[in-house]
């Protein structure tokens, strides 16, 4: 399939192009729609779709008013505070605790391995409308509903199992003899676990954190039954803006997010690249 | 490896058995393990395994009748329903006695709106009552004065409601999520027109074999691409996977928004293109296809991921094996290939599928009426119509149905090899 042969017949010469175009229709029908709003974030009408103006590109079709509106207008300049001030306090306690808890898990002999792992990774796997049901009920029995730290334990929490699967996966190729040399050498386990075994499992670390931001950052459900006013954040604001009062503003919102996944995207392939380099580095 | 050499027992250096030694060795290696492992474990244990076994507990948790009123339980469980006639006045001393304490700590409102749930009527019941208990006679008799309050205690369905919502659990909120409700003659199902949890299981459970089957239709084809081309162009073409992969719900979500709006750019282009007039622009959102089409491409990477990761371990020589021993194409990649790629499916499929039969913002956004999930309905119970036990039902019902599923993805995957990105 890779390239078409020489001695293809026409029929075999007409499926190779009709499936690369069926390919294309579904890679457009995958894409299509996030770039499709970034143009529309720079419309000068408050519209969901391209005036005449824009099509002929006409400057005055286009405009920043979204996005000025965004920066001064003191709801969505709330939310994304709060925004801000949720998600890496969320991040940094989830890839802690996940940390540790992979390095732990990764040890040869692990008493009930399956039934811990299958507690640590049951955030990701219940659906959130029912973590978000339950800890709604939990919470506001022990007074944490409508606070920070509800919010940011639960988003915590529903931050670990990623930690948890990208650090074990970086442990699988991680030479335990490395850790044995260490400690013959007079380490003791905590100098051996940050001279020694976190530079190498870094990246594991890196994209587990990255990961548990972007849940954070992206959730909308949980907040929405655990926050108050005072949590509002950028999604639970889009979430509002699109069911209520729809606003391009929203748009604008939407670019600036793309632009954070582009980021983020590009930092993991990076890193992924980085690990596929040194694996070809290192003998056998 | 044995640990006796004619009888004598291998030491270690200090003169310690061996085997102990080992033995303790391996001990404090679990101890350190576990060690490690529990600081995560608690933390798990209390912000998301605590409040999930909450929500099991409340699905039957009804103390509301037996904490308000006490006397009246006790009482009332003496009174055979079958005959016919209210209670007698040892109930409605016992009664009047609960609810001068009630209305004072002003319990009785509660009480009242729980009820509602089960027969409607009851809440303003309760609210009338508290309002003439004050004035009522200190040393009876109740039951008149009951009766003279609000006719309908005198009637034996309140009195049934309330003793069959006596005991501390109840199987009420399950009943009422399966759409059966307890009638004079045991369960019964409740009547066509009120049966709507029933009804949105099934439509959660058809539209997701839908949006399954759409990812699997579209993710096929891509994975395949992907799995067949060099290195270097799939690695590319992969961030076409990626970028909505990482791309926030709610940009997707406004995305799909403003595309199917009838205003939208795809009204507007088809309109353009004059393939439909302006009169007859498609209703695409706020319905049925509004979901499926939104919640095709927000889970269409789930399925790709894993149907690349198994395709990417296909040898390519078995095909050409294949079709040198005299297979064409098309029988090449359906009796060789094919039955190599249906883990890939099966990963994929099953996880598409959890992912969907929970889906609340997406449903909520474009769904309309007639595209919401259970979900939905659970959230509504939460925040609008506050009847948490219902919530909880619902939800413990949904869970089960993604454990089980759950399980089969395990077996088939395992958990240890989810690989994300």
């Amino acid at each position: 399939m890779s390239a078409l042969p020489p001695y293809a017949s026409p029929l075999q010469r007409t499926w190779f192009y009709t499936f690369r175009v069926i390919c294309g229709l579904i890679f457009f029908f995958l894409i299509f729609p996030i770039l499709v709003i970034l143009p529309l974030s720079f419309n000068a009408q408050d519209f969901f779709t391209f005036t005449k103006e824009m099509l002929s590109f006409d400057p005055a079709g286009y405009s920043f008013k979204h996005y000025n509106d965004f920066f001064t207008n003191p709801d969505w300049q709330q939310a994304l505070v709060n925004s801000v001030l949720i998600a890496p306090v969320a991040t940094l306690l989830a890839t802690a605790f996940g940390t540790v808890a992979a390095v732990g898990l990764s040890q040869s002999h692990v008493p009930y391995k399956p039934a811990i792992m299958a507690i640590l990774i049951s955030p990701m796997i219940v659906p959130l409308i029912i973590s978000a049901a339950g800890m709604y009920f939990f919470y506001s029995r022990i007074g944490l509903q409508g606070t920070y730290w509800g919010v940011v334990l639960a988003h915590a929490a529903l931050g670990t199992p990623f930690v948890i699967i990208t650090v074990t996966a970086t442990l699988v190729g991680f030479d335990r003899s490395l850790v044995r040399a260490s400690a013959s050498l007079g380490a003791n386990p905590v100098t051996t676990f940050f001279k020694v075994q976190m530079p190498l499992i870094v990246p594991g670390v890196v994209s587990g954190a990255l990961f548990a931001f972007i849940t954070s950052f992206d959730e909308v459900v949980v907040v929405l039954f655990l926050g108050s006013a005072g949590q509002k954040t950028l999604p639970w604001q889009m979430f509002t803006g699109l069911r209520e009062q729809i606003s391009p503003t929203i748009l604008a919102v939407a670019s600036l997010m793309v632009a954070i996944s582009i980021a983020l995207l590009t930092v993991l392939e990076l890193l992924r690249r980085r690990s596929e380099r040194l694996r070809g580095l290192t003998p056998g | 490896m044995s640990d006796t050499t004619d009888g004598q027992v291998l030491t270690t250096q200090d003169g310690k058995p061996l085997k102990a030694a080992l033995r303790r060795a391996l001990r404090r290696e679990k101890l350190r393990a576990f060690l490690l492992i529990a600081p995560l474990l608690i933390f798990v244990l209390i912000t998301f395994v605590a409040p999930i076994v909450d929500m099991l507990f409340r699905s039957v948790e009804n103390g509301i009748v037996a904490d308000t009123l006490p006397k009246t339980v006790i009482e009332l469980s003496k009174w055979d329903p079958a005959s016919g006639e209210a209670p007698d006045e040892v109930v409605f001393a016992a009664l009047y006695d609960d609810m001068v304490i009630a209305v004072d700590q002003k319990t009785h409102t509660r009480l009242g709106s729980r009820l509602n749930y089960e027969q409607s009527g009851i809440s303003s019941l309760f609210r009338k009552t508290g309002r003439r208990i004050k004035r009522m006679d200190e040393d009876g008799p109740f039951k008149d004065q009951f009766i003279g309050a609000d006719k309908k205690w005198g009637d034996v369905a309140t009195w049934q409601v309330l003793q069959q919502f006596s005991p501390r659990y109840t199987d009420g909120y399950f009943l009422n999520a399966f759409d059966a409700k307890r009638g004079a003659e045991g369960i019964e199902m409740k009547p066509e027109d009120q049966q709507i949890y029933m009804f949105l299981f099934g439509r959660t459970l058809f539209l997701s074999i839908v949006i399954t089957l759409s990812c699997l239709l579209l993710g096929y084809p891509i994975a395949f691409l992907l799995a067949s081309l060099p290195l270097r162009t799939s690695n590319l073409l992969m961030i076409l996977v990626l970028l909505p992969f990482w791309t926030s719900l709610l940009v997707r979500t406004s995305a799909w928004k403003v595309l199917l709006q009838q205003q939208g750019v795809i009204n507007d282009f088809l309109v353009w293109t004059r393939l439909i007039d302006d009169a007859g622009r498609l209703v695409m959102i706020n319905n049925q296809t509004g979901t499926i089409i939104a919640m095709t491409h927000i889970l269409l990477p789930f399925m790709i991921l894993p149907l690349y990761s198994v395709m990417k371990t296909i040898s390519p020589s078995y095909v050409r094996a294949a079709k040198s021993l005299g297979a064409n194409d098309w029988t090449a990649f359906w009796r060789v290939y094919f039955p190599q790629s249906v883990p890939g499916i099966g990963a994929g499929a099953i996880l598409v599928f959890i992912l969907s039969i929970g889906y609340y913002i997406t449903p909520e956004l474009v769904g309309g009426t007639s595209g919401i999930f259970i979900s939905n309905r659970i959230a509504y119970h939460i925040s609008s119509s506050l009847n948490w036990g219902l919530a909880a039902s619902l939800g413990t019902l949904l869970l089960v149905a993604v454990l089980v599923l759950f399980v089969v993805y395990d077996k088939i995957v395992g958990i240890d090899n989810v690989k994300l990105g």
